[in-house]
């Protein structure tokens, strides 16, 4: 087959045909992986709601709160747990996106690093370093009221990750947002209100 | 035996990173550990090939004069392809190489092979090349994400040697690539002049 001669019309149709090509193959390709990445981050996120949320049987995510992913789960019709994500642009490289876990009363159950661009080995350890019990590094099990929860350099009462204190600023201001977002709609769900009231009526 | 020699060049005699010195951007970006050095191979593979089969098949149907615009778009699908796909299945190793995935399609390699082997020869040797050029480049990143993860986190495809707290931290940063990698070079050299 000899080779094609570099005319303009030659050059255009090739290039056409190429393109056309690339192009109907992707959207194809598209169509079929569409699906599956949505099942991946959506298992993503439902793995990170079990992980942050004591055993639960009902979870209805809060549709009513704008810009972020507002997560109330219960046992036996009773609140268990709040699971909010919340994003901070203060990262070492980025923004971090984690998701939270507060019990009824805002003390941090459980926290899952969803999403962020840290250095390797330095700023990536947040994802074990504030659950580890050791010195003053676990936020698990305070309250953002009671306990000031910023790093030691800052006055706080949380050990920073070791030559990452910028990442760790970051993911405590992360916490922060979470608990703030927590505070400003823990009670404007007439379902939620309700159950608490009625818990302050037996007790 | 031409055939072998065919695919057997991009492991040692013309390693793409060892010899060549091609593809350097993933090389230092994702060889943090041994296992992003090897999925970051094994997709460039899959990048290769299929590059290499589709430009030896349409060679003569391409006009010279626009050879390179066409290469990268069909260099561009494929690697949207991987893309895709390792997003659908394999969503953790996604996350760990992120922006390096994108960027196969910048990657001298792979435009490289496509226009000094790919059009110019048939496609069964094309294809031999593709596999044995991205293979190389899997061993070498490998081979470097390894080091560098050992020598700095303690591990070895995750698993724990010794204690992480001992690691030296400079190579899992981008300046211990750049270290691990002259060394590696080096030791090559030596080892080709003696040979």
């Amino acid at each position: 087959m000899a080779k094609t001669e570099s005319t303009l019309k030659n050059m255009v149709l090739t290039l056409l045909v190429i393109t056309g090509v690339a192009g109907t193959s992707l959207g194809f390709m598209f169509e079929l992986t569409k699906g599956p990445i949505e099942a991946a981050k959506k298992a993503k996120q439902e793995a990170a709601i079990k992980m942050v949320m004591p055993e639960f049987d009902s979870l209805e995510k809060d549709t009513t709160i704008a810009n972020t992913n507002f997560f109330r789960a219960s046992s036996n019709g009773e609140l268990v747990g709040i699971a909010i994500e919340a994003v901070s642009p203060k990262g070492f490289s980025g923004n971090i996106k984690i998701m939270v876990g507060f019990k009824p009363d805002g003390t941090i159950i459980n926290y899952q690093v969803l999403e962020h661009k840290e250095t390797p080995g330095l700023g990536t350890k947040m994802a074990d370093w504030f659950k580890t019990d050791k010195g003053k590094q676990s936020i698990l099990g305070k309250h953002p009221e009671t306990n000031k929860l910023t790093v030691s350099k800052d006055g706080g009462e949380v050990d920073a990750i070791t030559a990452a204190t910028i990442s760790s600023r970051a993911f405590l201001d992360a916490v922060r947002i979470a608990y703030e977002t927590y505070n400003d709609n823990k009670s404007n769900e007439p379902v939620a209100a309700n159950t608490s009231a009625e818990e302050g009526g037996t007790e | 035996m031409n055939q072998w020699n065919n695919f057997s060049k991009g492991f040692f005699k013309e390693n793409a990173v060892f010899t060549l010195l091609l593809g350097m951007c993933p090389t230092l970006g994702v060889t943090s550990s041994a296992f992003d050095g090897l999925g970051m191979g094994l997709a460039t593979t899959f990048v290769l090939v299929m590059a290499n089969l589709v430009i030896a098949i349409i060679k003569n149907l391409i006009p010279d004069k626009v050879r390179i615009p066409a290469f990268i778009v069909v260099i561009a699908t494929f690697v949207t392809i991987v893309e895709m796909t390792m997003q659908a299945y394999l969503p953790d190793l996604f996350e760990s190489l992120g922006l390096f995935i994108p960027l196969i399609v910048v990657n001298c390699l792979v435009l490289g092979r496509a226009e000094a082997f790919a059009s110019k020869n048939n496609i069964g040797s094309s294809i031999i090349d593709g596999l044995g050029m991205g293979l190389g480049f899997a061993m070498a990143l490998t081979i470097l994400g390894a080091i560098r993860e050992i020598l700095g986190s303690g591990k070895i495809f995750g698993t724990v040697v010794f204690p992480e707290d001992y690691g030296m931290l400079v190579f899992v940063l981008a300046p211990g690539a750049f270290i691990a990698l002259g060394y590696l070079i080096a030791f090559i050299n030596q080892v080709k002049k003696e040979a």
